[in-house]
């Protein structure tokens, strides 16, 4: 009973320091719509400023607010400045395009504090105040953790009160619920957003010093804490302050217990809380359904096939692509074996995020079960390399359509998230299942035997593959099937009033987008001898999103330019010193100057110069 | 004549091309021609460890070219960041291999990487020696002709702590390791090995924290909650530095044992600062107290070439670049088959004094030091330190043949 109560009152501290960092992200989503994956970024900074200032104050209590409040300040001014320089630029932008810039916030702010704290995690020595522990039913209990429980409530009320009693609040509250009507009404909206993405660091500077007397600044916390407050946000409703608060209780005491019962969960336990909830409730605990922008999407013309011209452009670059292998060297091949393969993949994922209108956080599951059933056939069935790349898109595929049934009722971001749930699921399920994955070892040696070993083989094989299934994922979209599916994503009512089946639909594109992504999966596995878990982690479901949204997720051609572009790019940039700030930069500057994508830019440069013609 | 933008890019676009076409230029394989290493790890994934180890192989490169190099050529090293990705360290071995026609491989952090490139070395036939991937794997079950690896392997590194452990004399254990191969080996072994040596011993409990975000006040409370004897840990980096900070103030460790892999290295020790646990039995290396020569010549030259001390990783990639140097000048040449044929039992210089490169499962002897952790001037430091040689912290050659098929 007594190791209950403690273990409640841990869970609980952890609840609130989960609660501070969801908090601004929920504030900045609710208002701004910006999916910031920079977040966890700001919470880093927060933890390194508060180091920078604190490691140089007095250890008194009083110091110790002050520094933190200063840290929260700091960070509220980057976030502000970040606001300014760049999101503000991209509000009229596609749909997820600010992830796209976010994330190339992540990779300058990784590489930056790199350069400028050094490599060696960063602690402060804690004085007696913060180290010490109050006696609970006789255990020790930190009082750092007395504090931390008592801080999220209070933040919690403050961030209500800011809200509802005064001006700005309300301001915020009605843009929350329609900002175009808001900025009708005469408001400053600029003034508004920058505000509201300040708070929202601010908050996130607040999290990361508060957690800095628990351990240390270092350069791994960005990424550890960003997802965990994406669930948090997801699970309590987005844009709600009451459901994020909930959600992080239910997490935190959920994670306290789960692991005294279950100790391997550890990987796991958020997603699996995700995914339930999400099933049951598709907005959230507390959420309501999303107001959509009068500004999205709506007004897009449909897709029409490649002019003559466009069509040239494509087969001249198909034949030059085909006879490569020629010209370039080995690692050039390699590279473009590797572009093509991203080819598919971003093209799989642009069927359910472009026409489709399911944005997706965890392609990746479908990537890595294809290439885990390749490996599978390859090592457990001895089949060869026929077997593997005929199983791989089957196995995806139906592992899609299962997955599907749940995900297609759902929308937005909190579809998004599902997706990133499962793949969470079948990378914990690649990771720990080590009799048959081979956990984080992953399956070695699945190189193709025979006329596959010449590596060029290997990349026409890829080619052939990926580029073809791209060609006819394409073809799929000017077909009947492609027309109805993006008519409802553009007008669910009036497609079902034509009697159009919109989960049918949309379950049927998951599917084919999930069988799709096996088969670049199965030819990834083959190119590269071995599949392991990364594969299916969070990181390559961003590549594949980066790939779409660099290239345009509006145009045909977007998934292809993209994906080669940032593969060329990314494995050019690799061997260079300080290359993800270098990507991260890029990354935001093309952002800025092709806010329609690289595709999308280029067609409208085309249109442009076409229209000055006699 | 003006330029215009579209010149520029179409400029900018052929430059792109030619380095990322650029035929391997013809390089003469003549005598005087640097010996090449193709040097890949987690630079950027892992910098705590690898920005040091970085610099520990670059003093050693400079050492041994101002020494008149191997075999009468230069060494030179082209190194990369896999960024964390086994499928970009493959892609990069490529890059290696056939663009910068290097020699030979070399390098990997964690063990997936280093099992991946491994892979591309039996595949290529072409050598790879592992510098600091742990994994059991690498020389045993995965283990190949063309694969050397050179740091203790978690087997080892619990090989080392157990006299120790058993002498706690501790019933009751709990484990608390990080939730990927590494800690899981770590917690089998011990476990395999404990119960060898310490009949009646029991495992009460065991804690998996995910890699980098250990919920460390629950994960205390339930160790604590199964009233434990002692404690194994196999946490390092942030995880590590959060649940000291937790056991403190929970007394966690008070009145219990602690073994601990890897804690006593700089790189982990000094984050704990003034929260240094005392009396835990670790590996790592005690860089303050050291007293023989080979160790003060290596700190010195550090010192003087850094402005800062060595670390962990300092000496791995220092003794990486030695032993690769002693395996070929026992070899005589950088051909492969007969590199991996005299790599096999060649003798090189390290920090820690002479090892060698086993002949049996390819492993390197350099060994670790084991002691207890102490505290000085608000710093963690190791006390009561011996180094433990690899060589003695191997079973038995017939264990290893049946653990290394072929």
């Amino acid at each position: 009973m007594d190791f209950f109560l403690l273990q409640l009152l841990t869970g609980l501290a952890s609840a609130s320091s989960l609660f501070l960092v969801a908090a601004g992200l929920t504030v900045i989503f609710g208002v701004t719509r910006v999916v910031n994956f920079a977040h966890g970024s700001l919470f880093m900074l927060g933890a390194y400023i508060a180091w920078s200032i604190l490691s140089r104050l007095p250890r008194t209590p009083e110091h110790f607010a002050l520094g933190v409040l200063a840290t929260a300040l700091a960070t509220a001014a980057i976030g502000a400045l970040l606001e300014i320089a760049l999101l503000r630029r991209l509000y009229r932008a596609p749909e997820l395009l600010q992830l796209l810039a976010t994330f190339g916030v992540v990779l300058v702010v990784q590489d930056a504090a790199l350069w400028f704290w050094g490599p060696v995690d960063l602690a402060i020595s804690r004085p007696p105040w913060l180290r010490g522990a109050i006696e609970i039913a006789g255990l020790r209990f930190p009082f750092y953790d007395a504090v931390l429980i008592a801080v999220g409530p209070a933040v919690l009320g403050l961030l209500l009160l800011l809200f509802h009693r005064t001006r700005w609040g309300l301001l915020v509250r009605a843009a929350t619920q329609d900002r175009d009507m808001v900025a009708a009404l005469g408001v400053n909206q600029r003034v508004l957003y920058t505000s509201v993405f300040a708070l929202g660091a601010g908050l996130a500077g607040l999290g990361g010093a508060l957690a800095l007397p628990q351990g240390s600044a270092n350069l791994q916390m960005d990424l550890a804490v960003v997802t965990d407050a994406f669930v948090v946000v997801v699970v309590g409703g987005m844009g709600s302050l009451g459901g994020a608060f909930l959600a992080a209780l239910l997490i935190g005491v959920l994670q306290a217990f789960g692991i005294v019962l279950l100790p391997k969960i550890t990987l796991v336990l958020v997603f699996l809380v995700m995914a339930a909830v999400l099933v049951l409730r598709p907005h959230g605990l507390l959420g309501r359904p999303q107001t959509a922008a009068r500004s999205e999407a709506e007004a897009l013309a449909p897709i029409r096939p490649a002019g003559a011209a466009l069509q040239a452009a494509g087969l001249a670059s198909l034949a030059l692509a085909m006879a490569a292998p020629f010209v370039v060297g080995p690692y050039l091949l390699t590279v473009l074996t590797e572009a093509a393969i991203a080819v598919l993949f971003a093209a799989s994922l642009h069927l359910m995020m472009g026409p489709g209108g399911m944005a997706s956080f965890g392609h990746a599951a479908w990537f890595g079960i294809g290439a885990y059933a390749a490996a599978f056939a390859t090592k457990a069935l001895g089949g060869g390399l026929a077997t593997g790349l005929l199983l791989a898109p089957l196995a995806a595929g139906t592992m899609a359509l299962v997955i599907g049934w749940f995900v297609v009722r759902m929308s937005g971001v909190y579809l998004a998230m599902l997706t990133l749930a499962f793949a969470q699921i079948a990378w914990a399920v690649s990771f720990q299942w080590v009799e048959v994955t081979g956990g984080d070892n992953g399956i070695l040696g699945l190189w193709p035997q025979g006329w596959a070993m010449d590596p060029r083989a290997m990349y026409w094989l890829a080619l052939a593959l990926c580029v073809g299934g791209a060609l006819l994922l394409r073809r799929i979209l000017f077909a009947p099937f492609g027309f109805a599916l993006r008519a409802t994503r553009d007008s669910p009512l009036r497609a079902a009033a034509i009697g159009l089946d919109a989960p049918r639909l949309r379950l049927a594109a998951f599917a084919i987008a999930g069988a799709a992504a096996g088969l670049s999966g199965a030819v990834f596995a083959y190119a590269k001898g071995s599949v392991f878990p990364t594969y299916m982690a969070i990181p390559h479901s961003v590549d594949a999103l980066v790939a779409v949204l660099l290239g345009g997720v509006q145009t045909m051609a977007g998934p292809i330019v993209g994906a080669v572009a940032f593969t060329v790019l990314q494995s050019w940039l690799l061997t260079s010193e300080f290359w993800r700030f270098k990507l991260g930069l890029l990354i935001v500057l093309l952002v800025l100057a092709f806010p329609g994508g690289i595709a999308g830019a280029a067609a409208a440069a085309w249109n442009r110069f076409r229209r000055y013609q006699p | 004549m003006p330029i215009s933008r579209r010149t520029l890019l179409a400029a900018g676009g052929t430059s792109l091309a030619a380095t990322l076409a650029a035929p391997a230029l013809v390089r003469a394989q003549s005598t005087s021609a640097p010996i090449r290493i193709g040097e890949i790890n987690s630079y950027t994934a892992i910098p705590a460890f690898t920005v040091p180890y970085r610099m520990g192989w670059q003093l050693a490169v400079e050492q041994i070219n101002a020494a008149g190099g191997v075999l009468g050529r230069k060494l030179e090293v082209i190194s990369h960041d896999d960024a964390g990705k086994p499928s970009d360290a493959i892609r990069l071995a490529g890059a290696l291999l056939d663009e910068s026609r290097v020699d030979l491989l070399a390098g990997g952090f964690l063990s997936n990487v280093g099992l991946a490139i491994s892979d591309v070395a039996r595949q290529r036939k072409r050598l790879f020696v592992a510098s600091e991937p742990l994994t059991d794997a690498l020389v045993w079950e995965q283990g190949h002709r063309y694969c050397f690896r050179l740091r203790p392997s978690t087997y080892m590194q619990v090989a080392m702590l157990v006299d120790d452990a058993v002498k706690l004399n501790a019933k009751r254990w709990v484990t608390v390791s990080p939730n990927y191969e590494y800690g899981q080996s770590l917690v089998k072994w011990f476990k395999a090995l404990m119960t060898q040596r310490q009949p009646g011993v029991e495992f009460v409990a065991e804690q998996w924290p995910a890699l980098g975000r250990i919920d460390a006040g629950a994960t205390v409370a339930a160790l604590a909650q199964s009233r434990p004897d002692a404690i194994f840990n196999g946490t390092f980096g942030p995880d590590l530095t959060n649940f000291v900070r937790q056991g403190n103030t929970r007394g966690l460790f008070e009145k219990r044992g602690v073994v601990s892999v890897l804690t006593g290295e700089p790189e982990y020790l000094e984050p704990l600062g003034d929260e240094t646990p005392e009396g835990w039995i670790v590996t790592g290396w005690p860089v303050e107290s050291v007293t023989d020569a080979t160790n003060k010549a290596f700190i010195e030259a550090y010192r003087a070439k850094f402005n800062e001390m060595p670390k962990m990783g300092s000496v791995v990639g220092h003794a990486a670049i030695t032993a690769i140097a002693g395996g070929i000048a026992k070899t005589g040449s950088v051909d492969t088959e007969a590199m991996a044929d005299g790599f096999k039992g060649a003798t090189f210089p390290t920090p820690f004094g002479p090892a060698l490169w086993r002949a049996q499962d390819n492993q390197g002897t350099l060994g670790t030091y084991v002691g207890r952790t102490a505290m000085k001037n608000g710093k963690g430091i190791m006390v009561d330190w011996r180094y433990v040689d690899g060589a003695a912290a191997m079973p038995t050659d017939e264990e290893v043949r049946k653990l290394r098929p072929g």
